[in-house]
């Protein structure tokens, strides 16, 4: 058996890595990627399926001071930076695949993340409330449990 | 072939770069089948529809629509499928009549077209076929007014009355029913049609059920409602209300007209002979609101006597009560209930949001929610779905019951009057025969019938006569005439939750207190008769 030339080979692969490139940035770019790196609330409706939430929340008492990513997201940079990560991945293979569930329900590592938010603001007042400390606490003591609709409604 | 070990290491090389090469082109496939994806949902969101051919005022057809708006067409289609929940829908095939279930019922509309036919509900399709052949319809004379919501109607409304549309309704509600269904076949549909590359609206005779039309402006698909007797109904609430001048198409919100559009039809109202449908919501839309309403309300003045008599159904032909008949006051009843209050629609439980790719479409397929929780109560109850059946369950079960226990006391309450009224039968049948033998002995058609079919037809005259005879004797002595009354509002109410379809769900604690008080007036009228029975021999 005859083997093609080793400088054919690399070659082709060159002309392959730099359409991967190519594609690659040009995906990234028509798919808003660099948008992901903002704070805009308005980015969580890239893929449209957030849009009753967006409504909703720009209607809420949180919206002039809070954005998605202020509850959503860590406020340690390096948590902050994974958790988008880990989001971005669920995200984008979800809505690719189209095999999620519906309505869409915050996992359990997400709440702990809002949790941990609501307090950060609101601890002052509430500190008193909180019988087990955050990060540990069970569904219970979460305080979206009853201030279900304080940021949106709950239409997922 | 053998190698040489000075070319080994040329060779891993090019085995390495291969597998590179096939790595790489994996890559390239996956980025582009992501651009591809990202490209259709971002193209999906951009155009939530095409409009490939045009739709009118005039196109009650829905499936030119279809062409334009396939999804929500599809879904509409599906209303044909039959469905079954604990207490409602049924199988495939025409559904079971609802004395099956509730024998009062045959009872309680003694007098009544409804003691003839009256079964349970289907799905919007078939809205059309059934009206045209219950035996309400095909054996008693109806009026037109019972077109006004089993079909797509405003374009005959808007021809009958020469481009006005509240006078083609009033014109249509007074023609017979079989008169008023030809002129909406007459009127038929504006359809599409495509010649080579140019576009043609072509007439099409039909009736359809209801329809895009009724609900949605064909410009914009703006939700809108079309029916006269809703925007009548809904302007003399709001004025009740203290709002004056109140056009839903203009004032509603959107939240509210998800709502409006479907009580177009899912209302109580009076459809009779005497005036055009009416939604009685002058007085509010709770049920002694509705009553007090029907109370003050008067009939035209009857052209032989010039008597403006009082609001009423029917007769009862047991008791001689002048009884209200309710229809289905979906409407009303969720609008006290907690749904209501939390600003949830119709729409949101019973046509919720479903998705399709990257849009998001209200499931025209309109059902009990209970055949959808996930996308229904799962949106705002965030509960296992077992978990919510077993809620609902519980509410309904209840009402059943306590509906159940209300139809006993009603029929316990016409054994009573049986009693009272034995003595007057008696005497007044011996007249009744010889008038029924006069009235038949004139007839031609009764001549041709077998000695069978005299024999009963005979019975049931003379039967109708004495019935006649003893709500006379009702109207002019005050006890019976009081306990007639208190038949009316107990029936009045005990209908009004029979007829409503949720079996309470739609707001179980007023079901309840409705229920509380028929069974209340029911045993009221029971002691009072008990009080005028002639003493046992």
């Amino acid at each position: 058996m005859s083997w093609p030339r080793l400088s054919l080979l690399a070659s082709i692969l060159t002309v392959l890595i730099g359409t991967l490139l190519g594609l690659g940035a040009y995906t990234f770019y028509y798919a808003e990627g660099l948008s992901y790196m903002s704070n805009d609330p308005a980015v969580c409706t890239n893929c449209h399926i957030m849009n009753d939430e967006l409504a909703s929340y720009s209607k809420s008492g949180h919206h002039h001071v809070a954005v998605c990513n202020d509850c959503h997201l860590p406020h340690f940079l390096p948590s902050k930076l994974l958790a988008k990560a880990r989001n971005g991945y669920n995200h984008s293979k979800a809505f690719t695949l189209q095999d999620f569930h519906e309505p869409i329900l915050i996992g359990p590592k997400n709440a702990e993340i809002l949790q941990e938010n609501c307090v950060r603001c609101h601890e002052n007042l509430v500190h008193d409330a909180i019988l087990v400390p955050a990060g540990g606490a069970q569904e219970a003591q979460l305080c979206i449990h009853c201030h279900r609709n304080v940021g949106h409604a709950p239409i997922h | 072939m053998t190698t040489s070990p000075i070319n080994a290491p040329k060779r891993r090389w090019r085995i390495t770069l291969l597998i590179l090469i096939f790595l790489v082109a994996c890559a390239i496939a996956g980025v582009a089948y992501l651009l591809t994806s990202v490209f259709q949902h971002k193209m999906e969101a951009k155009n939530p529809y095409l409009r490939f051919v045009e739709v009118t005022e005039n196109t009650t057809d829905p499936e030119p629509w279809g062409i334009n708006w396939p999804r929500e067409y599809d879904q509409y289609k599906k209303t044909v499928t039959p469905t079954k929940t604990n207490f409602g829908g049924g199988d495939a095939g025409i559904t079971t009549e609802k004395a099956v279930t509730f024998p009062f019922l045959t009872r309680m509309f003694a007098g009544y077209a409804f003691s003839l036919d009256y079964r349970d509900r289907r799905g919007h399709a078939y809205m059309l076929l059934d009206q045209e052949h219950t035996r309400r319809v095909t054996d008693r004379p109806q009026p037109g007014s019972c077109l006004n919501c089993h079909t797509s109607i405003t374009p005959t409304y808007r021809r009958l009355g020469d481009g006005d549309v509240q006078a083609g309704f009033v014109k249509l509600c007074m023609l017979p029913y079989q008169q008023a269904h030809d002129e909406v076949v007459k009127t038929g549909s504006l359809n599409a049609t495509w010649n080579g590359t140019t576009q043609q609206l072509k007439h099409v005779d039909g009736a359809h059920p209801v329809s895009c039309l009724d609900c949605h402006d064909p410009q914009s698909m703006r939700l809108r409602v079309t029916r006269p007797a809703f925007i009548n109904g809904i302007k003399a609430l709001k004025k009740h209300e203290g709002i004056e001048d109140y056009d839903p198409n203009r004032d509603a919100t959107r939240q509210e007209m998800r709502s409006y559009v479907c009580a177009q039809c899912h209302v109580n109202y009076y459809c009779g002979p005497k005036i055009p449908l009416l939604f009685p919501w002058g007085n509010g839309v709770q049920v002694q609101e509705v009553e007090a309403y029907y109370e003050n309300f008067k009939f035209p003045p009857d052209p032989k006597t010039g008597e403006q008599h009082r609001f009423y159904d029917f007769i009862h032909s047991e008791t001689g009560a002048e009884i209200l008949k309710a229809r289905h006051p979906e409407f009303e009843t969720w609008s006290q209930g907690i749904h209501a209050r939390s600003g949830v629609t119709c729409a949101d439980c019973h046509m919720p949001y479903t998705r399709f790719g990257a849009m998001k479409v209200s499931d025209h397929w309109v059902r009990s929610p209970l055949l959808m929780v996930n996308n229904s109560c799962q949106q705002c109850h965030q509960y296992p779905e077992e978990e919510i059946k077993a809620r609902v369950h519980i509410i309904q079960t209840r009402n059943f019951d306590l509906l159940q226990r209300a139809g006993k006391s009603c029929t316990d309450m016409l054994d009573a009057v049986k009693i009272v009224r034995a003595p007057f039968d008696e005497a007044n049948r011996p007249a009744a025969d010889d008038k029924a033998k006069a009235k038949l002995a004139a007839d031609e058609a009764f001549a041709k019938l077998s000695p069978e079919e005299q024999t009963k037809k005979l019975q049931s005259t003379a039967q109708s006569i004495l019935n006649d005879l003893w709500a006379a004797n009702v109207a002019k002595t005050p006890e019976l005439h009081a306990l007639g009354e208190l038949h009316r509002k107990a029936q009045w109410r005990l209908d009004y939750v029979a007829a409503e379809n949720s079996m309470g769900f739609h707001a179980p604690q007023e079901t309840a207190r409705i229920l509380g008080e028929s069974i209340d007036y029911f045993r009221q009228a029971q002691l009072a008769a008990q009080k005028l029975a002639p003493p046992p021999h």
